[in-house]
């Protein structure tokens, strides 16, 4: 997994509450059995004002020029600015490979669903929560400024304004380590392959039928 | 050790290792698998060389992707076709138990799982889908995780979890005639919003709950994640108990015997104390619908659509604004005045036995109205399929004008050919009114199998109480 630590870089907006997976990535693009590959179709609804499927070459698509990420003051961009409730519904992994494959490494909102959440980190990308002020105080300075850039440190919590301002910002500390130094999580867990073991053994002792094949 | 939650419970009875910072290696006893999250999964494990933990505790079905018109000649789209291969090949490869498409236990894996015993009291179940909250009914641990989760739950069978909070969603006294467990969980979406639960794990109680039946039960902890929460739960009771004996995957003889004790013990003790409580009273609870892209906005069927206009917070009266352009409704209008174009009775939360019984009361002898383009029936499974038609519920629904499919997601979410068209209204049982959900532009309206049934012999929603 791609190791996260400090990241700065210019912010595209979407200003919309409860943003759900089914928005960041439709579901025709969910019968694509890879991991990758999925950038060109973020955000597919808001972003062409045709439908697209994995058979359609986007080239030939029509962009949508309202839409931010459309615009040439987001080229570029690596950090989302969102609202609440931000990755809600489907638990589809692919809105997480969808938002990292289009370049973004994290994203900023005040809140997440949970399956989203957990999600985004066993793929190098950042969830950061910020209280719902802060996140406004955001939105306004990003709209108020072409090409408004921000920088992560996720080792110091912070998220720093241009101008200097840092923000705090909580994480749990097992994550953090995890995507500081990009560590697969699978190989950690069968470190602790005799404590499942010892699970198993005393589970089928108590609770047979759980084992019966 | 008299205050503990059902969750609390569940959540200790799993705990391989705790890493001492608020997360835990959980062990995972049932893990269900199907064709759209997992391939990636499995391609990790290839990657790295790795196998499955425990081959038994996994069981896979194909459900997204499936036709639900005649499979003999397979699935025409190639790109559906590759990925329910994929399942195919890797189940094989691995040595998983797989129902393929045209068993006749194929189904929507979160039906099929409680149908087979394969969901069972004081289990932790995970599937690579938010909908396996579903499972929570049977006070099992159940939740929905991503296919990271997926690869990483199929080769150490334990997942790295923090532990939720406690919440209690107390729907109190009885509920009226006609009033289902579609209404009862939309009503407490509609009260607590789709954030409400959000890091919590909602245990459904209260009289209203245990009345239902474990089809009903499943209907309600299937919503808990449309109401933010990962897991739902109910606490196991005789009802619990009954439908899952006899079953094949379930146990018998001593095991059972074994077993009826501890799953007896599954439920909240009476001084446990939970972080968040909501108390409903049920009696007030009406036939719903949603009318906007959001299961919280939702209605009873006597009310009206809202008014932007009168929504003093700026960021909710855009949200309804928006809601109200993307389904085409007109602020103040009757719920009963929205007109339909087609009808789904199906997906995981109401595709059960009880549920196709129900639609089938309401449309006997009845016709689906002349405005009404497409009504169609998706059983849950193929179990469910051939109990309806030894109760010839078939026959009343296509005597009335309705198709009777094969089971899957089908248009729950249209990964397959059942779709909305652009600007089409739907009344739907399914779980998710999201923008484009059923079909690019389609329009999403939630309702129990009753309501869709009526609303689909009116031509639009009618009041199932004066139908
Ligand atoms: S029926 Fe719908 S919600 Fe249920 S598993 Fe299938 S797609 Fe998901």
């Amino acid at each position: 997994m791609q190791a996260f630590t400090q990241v700065s870089g210019t912010v595209a907006p979407l200003d919309r509450a409860n943003v759900d997976t089914d928005a960041i990535i439709p579901k025709q693009y969910l019968k694509s059995i890879k991991r990758t590959g999925f950038g060109v179709y973020l955000f597919d609804d808001a972003r062409y004002l045709d439908r697209g499927d994995l058979d359609i070459d986007v080239a030939t698509r029509r962009l949508n020029p309202d839409f931010a990420l459309n615009q040439a003051r987001y080229v570029g961009a690596s950090i989302l600015l969102a609202r609440e409730n931000f990755g809600c519904g489907s638990s589809r992994e692919h809105a997480v490979w969808a938002l990292a494959d289009f370049g973004f490494r994290a994203v900023i909102a005040p809140s997440y669903a949970d399956i989203f959440y957990n999600n985004s980190f066993k793929n190098g990308f950042l969830p950061i929560v910020l209280p719902a002020d802060v996140v406004q105080g955001l939105f306004e300075a990003l709209a108020a400024q072409d090409g408004y850039t921000l920088s992560i440190d996720l080792p110091a919590q912070t998220v720093t304004t241009p101008d200097g301002q840092p923000f705090n910002f909580e994480i749990d500390p097992f994550r953090k380590d995890c995507l500081v130094r990009g560590l697969d999580e699978i190989g950690l867990t069968l470190q602790h392959a005799d404590a499942i073991r010892d699970y198993e053994a005393r589970r089928a002792a108590e609770a047979p039928w759980l084992f019966a094949s | 050790m008299t205050t503990q939650t059902l969750y609390d419970k569940l959540w200790q009875a799993h705990v391989v290792r705790d890493n001492g910072d608020g997360s835990a290696l959980i062990y995972i006893d049932r893990h269900l698998l199907h064709e759209v999250t997992s391939p990636q999964a499995f391609d990790g494990l290839r990657l790295n060389a790795r196998l499955p933990w425990r081959l038994a505790a996994n069981l896979a079905v194909a459900d997204h992707n499936v036709p639900t018109t005649d499979r003999s000649l397979g699935i025409a789209d190639p790109i559906s076709r590759t990925q329910v291969e994929a399942l195919d090949s890797n189940c094989a490869e691995y040595g998983i138990t797989e129902f393929q498409m045209n068993d006749a236990r194929q189904g929507i894996v979160h039906v099929i799982g409680p149908e087979q015993g394969a969901t069972l009291p004081g289990m932790t179940v995970v599937c690579g889908d938010s909908h396996t909250s579903t499972h929570g009914a049977f006070g099992a641990l159940a939740f929905g995780i991503g296919t990271s989760e997926v690869e990483h739950a199929l080769a150490t069978q334990t997942l790295v979890l923090k532990k939720a909070k406690n919440m209690r969603v107390a729907v109190r006294g009885q509920v009226a005639p006609g009033i289902t467990a579609k209404d009862i969980v939309l009503a407490i979406i509609g009260q607590i919003g789709t954030a409400g639960g959000t890091g919590h794990a909602i245990e459904f109680a209260g009289e209203a709950i245990t009345a239902l039946s474990m089809e009903g039960r499943m209907t309600v902890c299937n919503m808990a994640i449309e109401a933010g929460a990962r897991a739902g739960l109910i606490a196991v009771d005789q009802t619990t108990i009954d439908y899952v004996r006899g079953r094949p995957f379930s146990p018998k003889g001593e095991a059972l015997a074994k077993a009826i004790p501890y799953w007896q013990s599954l439920h909240s003790d009476a001084m446990a104390v939970f972080d968040t409580e909501v108390m409903i009273d049920g009696s007030t609870i009406k036939p719903q619908v949603t009318w906007g892209t959001s299961p919280e906005m939702v209605l009873p069927v006597d009310g009206h659509v809202p008014d932007p206009a009168r929504e003093a917070d700026p960021t909710r009266r855009q949200g309804i604004e928006r809601a109200l352009q993307y389904m085409g409704l007109t602020a103040n209008m009757p719920v009963t005045d929205i007109v339909i174009d087609k009808v789904f009775i199906g997906s995981c939360t109401n595709a059960r036995i009880e549920d196709m019984r129900a639609a089938a009361k309401v449309v006997a002898g009845k016709r689906v109205a002349g405005n009404v383009k497409l009504a169609m029936i998706v059983p849950g499974s193929g179990l469910v399929k051939r109990q309806a038609e030894q109760e010839g519920l078939d026959q009343i629904f296509r005597a009335a004008g309705f198709e009777w499919r094969e089971p899957g997601c089908s248009m729950c979410l249209g990964m397959n050919a059942d779709q909305l068209s652009p600007g089409e209204r739907c009344a739907s049982t399914s779980n998710r009114n999201f923008e484009g959900r059923q079909g690019a532009g389609g329009r999403t309206h939630l309702v129990s199998p009753a309501m869709a049934a009526a609303a689909a012999v009116a031509g639009h929603f009618v009041d199932i109480r004066s139908f």
